[in-house]
């Protein structure tokens, strides 16, 4: 089993084999399941994102009403082809926001590795699908990946937003997505760590503040970003481009700085965007009565 | 290692909007209900640190009598389950604690009839992962991955032994265990996780061996 990133760019590197394929090898001995019904499972979860994004661009709204809708404008946006970043980038970022609204709006979604984070890793695989055209399997293999190094981040660090605030949510699947956007443009395991490492760094510090403490604001919008992150980091890496602190070393240091994240930063709905003037209104607004 | 699957990480598929405050505390509610054997009439929810100050927001309650209604965490029914509560006869209340606990996420739940009553403590701890470390005042670990066997017993020589001879018997690989007891000789708890599925027949068979009070099997 690999406890961190080194040993799993190691496992794949001296097997010579794809860092999907360490994670779904490790899988079957883990829980004596075939092969093929990790795979179906793996495509079932590929379905849901694929139905939420679906949905989400289409329109959706919130119980609260404080998000849904923007997937559509941004998809509106692009169609009009003035856009200053790239078609790409704002198709990932249209399609993280259209699963997260989704997920605000209590629809079905896969936790990637949170639902508060679901929307980056599917985001950014259904943008490139276009320029890729990558096989049903190998966007399963893109899971899978991902999946890999959120596993080395949760047994290492946190995916959760109550214990290391939101670096530890869209930061993972930030570091996830990249890691995988890599390895499905046929770039090599370290490649992928590099990717991770950068995004991931990038996502350092990233604290969970909920308007309300409900999942929807900033979360839809730091899902945005998350997928226009890992593109970058992911063409960062692709390029060359090194991490000059190692992957697990940043990973590290994302628990480091969880560990110290006040408690009003971390998914207590007590500081940051939940404690301005205007996260407060919306809090009275939302449950009739001031939050404190 | 917390994490052992990758699904842990990819999964699960669930109702927004939180993995921890709404598909964990699902699954607390259901391992609750499954412990319990059945419906419960009431039920007293407690939430501790973020349960507490963000539940409403996430779902959490909502998500937590789901679960002990028996819904799984893609049920959406889970966003009707106050309502569905009260039509099916389930008394809840909810409380929010100002104590501080040992995980940011954590909620108390106990629940009854008129044939006896539960209390467990669980913790939610990120993507949907959960863990159960209290129940009847007995501090436990399960990992929730593995097939596990709760087993209330008096506190006597030789039950230990016997329960792991049945075992035995239909080829069944202890995992992990451990035996508490609240007081020499009074009632005791064996939490047994193991490698293989526990047949029905089997927790019948350990039912009847002498000093068992109670027997409930935990599926993964």
């Amino acid at each position: 089993m690999f406890r961190n990133v080194a040993e799993l760019v190691e496992l794949a590197e001296s097997q010579q084999i794809k860092i999907a394929e360490v994670m779904i090898r490790q899988e079957i001995e883990v829980t004596g399941k075939s092969r093929e019904e990790i795979f179906a499972q793996m495509d079932k979860n590929l379905q849901v994102m694929e139905q939420a994004v679906m949905r989400g661009l289409a329109g959706v709204s919130s119980h609260s009403g404080l998000t849904g809708g923007d997937a559509v404008l941004l998809q509106n946006y692009i169609r009009q082809g003035r856009f200053l970043s790239g078609e790409t980038i704002l198709d990932a970022v249209s399609k993280a926001v259209a699963t997260n609204e989704v997920n605000a709006a209590m629809g079905i979604i896969c936790a990637t590795p949170t639902a508060g984070s679901a929307g980056v890793v599917p985001g950014t695989l259904f943008a490139v699908t276009e320029k890729l055209q990558p096989t049903r399997e190998q966007m399963v293999e893109f899971l899978f990946t991902a999946g890999a190094f959120g596993f080395v981040v949760a047994n290492n660090a946190s995916i959760s937003g109550a214990a290391g605030g939101c670096q530890a949510e869209v930061g993972s699947a930030t570091g996830m997505a990249a890691a995988a956007l890599v390895e499905m443009a046929g770039g090599t395991p370290s490649q992928a760590a590099e990717a991770m490492a950068i995004a991931l760094k990038n996502m350092l510090g990233l604290v969970c503040d909920p308007v309300a403490g409900l999942v929807e604001v900033p979360c839809v919008k730091r899902n945005a970003m998350g997928a226009a992150n890992a593109m970058v980091a992911a063409d960062m890496a692709l390029a060359g481009i090194k991490s000059r602190i190692p992957c697990d070393e940043v990973i590290e240091a994302m628990y480091r700085i969880g560990e110290t994240m006040p408690t009003a930063l971390k998914e207590t709905a007590q500081g940051g965007l939940a404690a301005t003037p205007t996260g407060r209104a919306l809090a009275a607004k939302i449950f009739g009565v001031s939050q404190t | 290692m917390k994490y052992k699957s990758v699904f842990d990480i990819i999964g699960p598929i669930m109702i927004g909007p939180s993995s921890s405050h709404t598909a964990g505390a699902a699954r607390i509610g259901r391992v609750a209900r499954s412990l319990f054997g059945r419906q419960p009439k009431w039920a007293h929810i407690f939430f501790y640190g973020s349960f507490a100050q963000t539940y409403k927001g996430h779902g959490t309650d909502v998500a937590i009598v789901g679960g002990l209604l028996d819904f799984d965490t893609f049920d959406e029914r889970i966003k009707s389950s106050l309502q569905i509560a009260k039509q099916e006869g389930l008394a809840v209340t909810f409380y929010e604690e100002e104590a501080v606990p040992n995980h940011p996420n954590t909620a108390k739940i106990h629940i009854g009839d008129e044939n006896g009553e539960l209390e467990l403590v669980g913790i939610s701890i990120g993507g949907g992962k959960i863990e159960i470390t209290e129940l009847n005042g007995f501090e436990l670990k399960l990992s929730g991955h593995h097939p596990a066997l709760l087993i209330m017993h008096n506190d006597r020589y030789g039950t230990i032994a016997s329960v792991a001879n049945v075992l035995a018997k239909y080829a069944i690989n202890i995992g992990h265990m451990e035996v508490s007891r609240k007081e020499k000789g009074k009632e005791a708890l064996m939490t047994i996780e193991v490698d293989q599925s526990i047949d029905d027949a089997i927790v019948k068979e350990l039912e009847q061996l002498p000093h068992i009070i109670q027997v409930t099997k935990i599926v993964d």
